[in-house]
């Protein structure tokens, strides 16, 4: 196992809404949400940090997004993978997952062969599961999804649990392999100080003046930024056009409510609620 | 109009999986008012034992492979099967299961034939857009939930969607199709069984929430492993099954398979009873259909209160213990 490569994303943080981030007419405030590492990213760099760890192998990151996904590239830096990269174009804007497995597999390829193609299951925004199939498909590579352990890594073969939801499968499998990891694969790793030492300067390529390049560069802080045009992509297969999923419409979720019956957090309110509860009860089950 | 629904197995029962009659159904109430039929695709070792049950959940035809290799499931050698028989039946929609098979093996398929997939659908209908004539309308939660995104894909031939468990309901009576099963002729290459299974464990017994009238279930908010004892005592004492939010099972407090929520189990008892659960719409999607919701939180701008009947803010600790103590009074008196 020489080389692995993880597919990250940002995302905002949707699993975490609190009263904060409620809006008065009931509906969630997208913008107060905060920009969090995808969970089961985490998840599978925290595999390929592992299968470092036992192999010497060397791990790349790369993320499609914004500029400010950096902070995530950053975090990789920390924890421990060797290179990072941003893929990001304007031209990438309104990618649905077809288009972005594209862009994603075409930046892969432009970065060489790797024995090992990581990716979380599913990102919290979408909760689509289905980029990381996309790109083993259009990177021809075997897959294994929802892997939940890993067993044995030897040489060129790579023993892993596939949790499915009706069964566990115990898998061998070869590589080049493409593997989506779930929440129950590991325990991520926190940011390693010395690594934090050594990378907490690090920026986008793009930023750094003219005069520290040759600085940043040679201590590892300067993070590529690839482009459309570094790629030499399709514009019909990216963005708006590569896409053939379009949103129609989108309807915030507005909570009922007004006949909520509030007891006081006295004896007398705990024993109103216990009349409800007792009203429900049945003496079975 | 033609709609092609994705067959699956339990291959712990060998039985159907619930979804597909649920698939068949609506993708028999979809084609009715045009015309057309609903063809069903199966590729594993047999045909599920009651397969002949889905002509009476609105499947028109059946066509099926199967080889004893497809006992395991090989992903690619599923997939490649699945997608000649979509380019040799040309159908307008695709169907699969939001399951572990369907989520996996759509996205290859889509990838490949650069269709529109659009995953965990709850809502499809038919309506007219522009020029294009009647083209299929997908909803899905999106952004954790806190959105519905109505999804369409007016250029893609064919359209495909998964959807999930539960959410499409079976009519009672259906009229009952004539049988037609053909098989389908492919040659499978051996390239395609590259993974070996060295094993099969089976999954940890599902809870049966849907058995049970009373619910109660805590969350992050609950604090402590033995706080959780708390719920299960009082669950214990009511009858009720216990559950647990997302953040209840992360944190270690009760286990994955008592899960309530958008990834968990959906429910819809009569009482449902929250203890310290905050109340993401995650959450939410699993149990706002309960007859009665009761929550106790702590957080008085909690998000649960909104969808609930009855509440107390206080923390759980506190107001457990007195409300056994009444229980017990109303229940033995």
């Amino acid at each position: 196992m020489k080389k692995i490569i993880v597919m990250v994303k940002q995302v905002p943080d949707t699993a975490n809404v609190t009263g904060d981030s409620m809006k008065e007419d009931g509906t969630v405030n997208r913008a107060a949400l905060p920009a969090i590492f995808n969970p089961e990213d985490l998840n599978a760099l925290e595999m390929a940090l592992e299968i470092k760890g036992l192999t010497g192998a060397e791990v790349t990151i790369i993320t499609m997004g914004p500029p400010k996904a950096v902070d995530i590239l950053k975090h990789s830096l920390y924890m421990g993978a060797d290179k990072v990269y941003l893929i990001s174009d304007r031209k990438f804007a309104g990618s649905d997952t077809l288009a972005t497995s594209y862009v994603l597999s075409e930046a892969i390829r432009y970065l060489g062969k790797f024995d090992l193609y990581l990716a979380g299951r599913q990102a919290i925004d979408g909760d689509t599961a289905q980029v990381g199939p996309q790109v083993a498909e259009k990177l021809g590579l075997n897959i294994v999804s929802y892997v939940r352990n890993l067993v044995e890594i030897k040489n060129e073969n790579i023993v892993v649990e596939k949790d499915s939801d009706v069964l566990t499968e115990v898998i061998s499998a070869w590589v080049p392999l493409l593997m989506t990891i779930t929440s129950d694969a590991n325990e991520p790793r926190y940011p390693n100080s010395i690594n934090m030492l050594k990378y907490f300067r690090s920026e986008l390529e793009s930023n750094i003046s003219d005069k520290d390049k040759i600085r940043y560069k040679k201590n590892g802080w300067a993070i590529p930024v690839l482009t459309f045009d570094d790629l030499g992509l399709d514009p019909d297969k990216c963005g708006l056009n590569g896409s053939p999923t379009k949103v129609h419409k989108i309807k915030s979720i507005v909570l009922k409510g007004g006949d909520l019956t509030l007891f006081e957090n006295n004896e007398g309110g705990v024993m109103g609620l216990v009349k409800e509860i007792v009203k429900d009860y049945s003496g079975k089950n | 109009m033609k709609i092609a629904i994705f067959i699956e197995k339990n291959p712990v029962t060998g039985k159907l999986r619930d979804v597909t009659a649920e698939l068949s159904a609506k993708a028999s109430s979809l084609v009715e008012p045009f015309g057309g039929e609903v063809v069903g695709m199966f590729a594993g070792d047999e045909l599920p034992v009651n397969s002949d049950d889905l002509f009476s959940s609105g499947l028109n035809r059946l066509v099926s492979f199967s080889e004893k290799r497809l006992m395991d499931s090989h992903t690619i050698a599923i997939k490649n099967i699945i997608e000649k028989m979509i380019l040799s039946e040309d159908p307008d929609i695709v169907l699969f299961g939001a399951t572990s098979l369907g989520r996996e093996i759509a996205p290859l398929i889509s990838s490949s034939l650069k269709a529109g997939l659009t995953a965990d659908c709850t809502h499809l209908y038919i309506d007219d857009f522009k020029d294009k004539g009647k083209i299929l309308y997908q909803v899905r939660p999106a952004f954790g939930g806190n959105i519905l995104a109505t999804i369409i894909s007016p250029d893609s031939r064919p359209v495909m969607s998964t959807v999930r468990e539960g959410v499409m309901k079976v009519p009672e009576s259906m009229n009952k199709n004539e049988i037609k099963s053909e098989d389908f002729e492919m040659i499978l290459q051996d390239n395609w069984f590259i993974n070996d299974f060295l094993k099969i464990l089976p999954k940890e017994k599902k809870v049966h929430f849907n058995r049970s009238d009373i619910i109660v279930a805590g969350g992050a908010g609950v604090g402590t492993r033995e706080n959780f004892k708390l719920l299960s005592d009082l669950a214990d004492m009511l009858g009720a099954e216990l559950g647990g939010s997302r953040a209840a099972v992360d944190s270690g407090y009760i286990d994955k398979s008592r899960q309530i929520g958008q990834t968990g189990a959906v429910v819809r008892p009569k009482l449902y009873i929250a203890f310290g659960i905050s109340g993401s719409i995650q959450h939410r999607a699993g149990m706002d259909e309960s007859s009665k919701i009761i929550a106790v939180n702590s957080d008085p701008k909690a998000p649960i209160f909104h969808i609930s009947h009855f509440g107390i803010v206080e923390d759980m600790k506190t107001i457990i213990p007195v409300m056994m103590r009444y229980l017990k009074e109303d229940l033995n008196g």
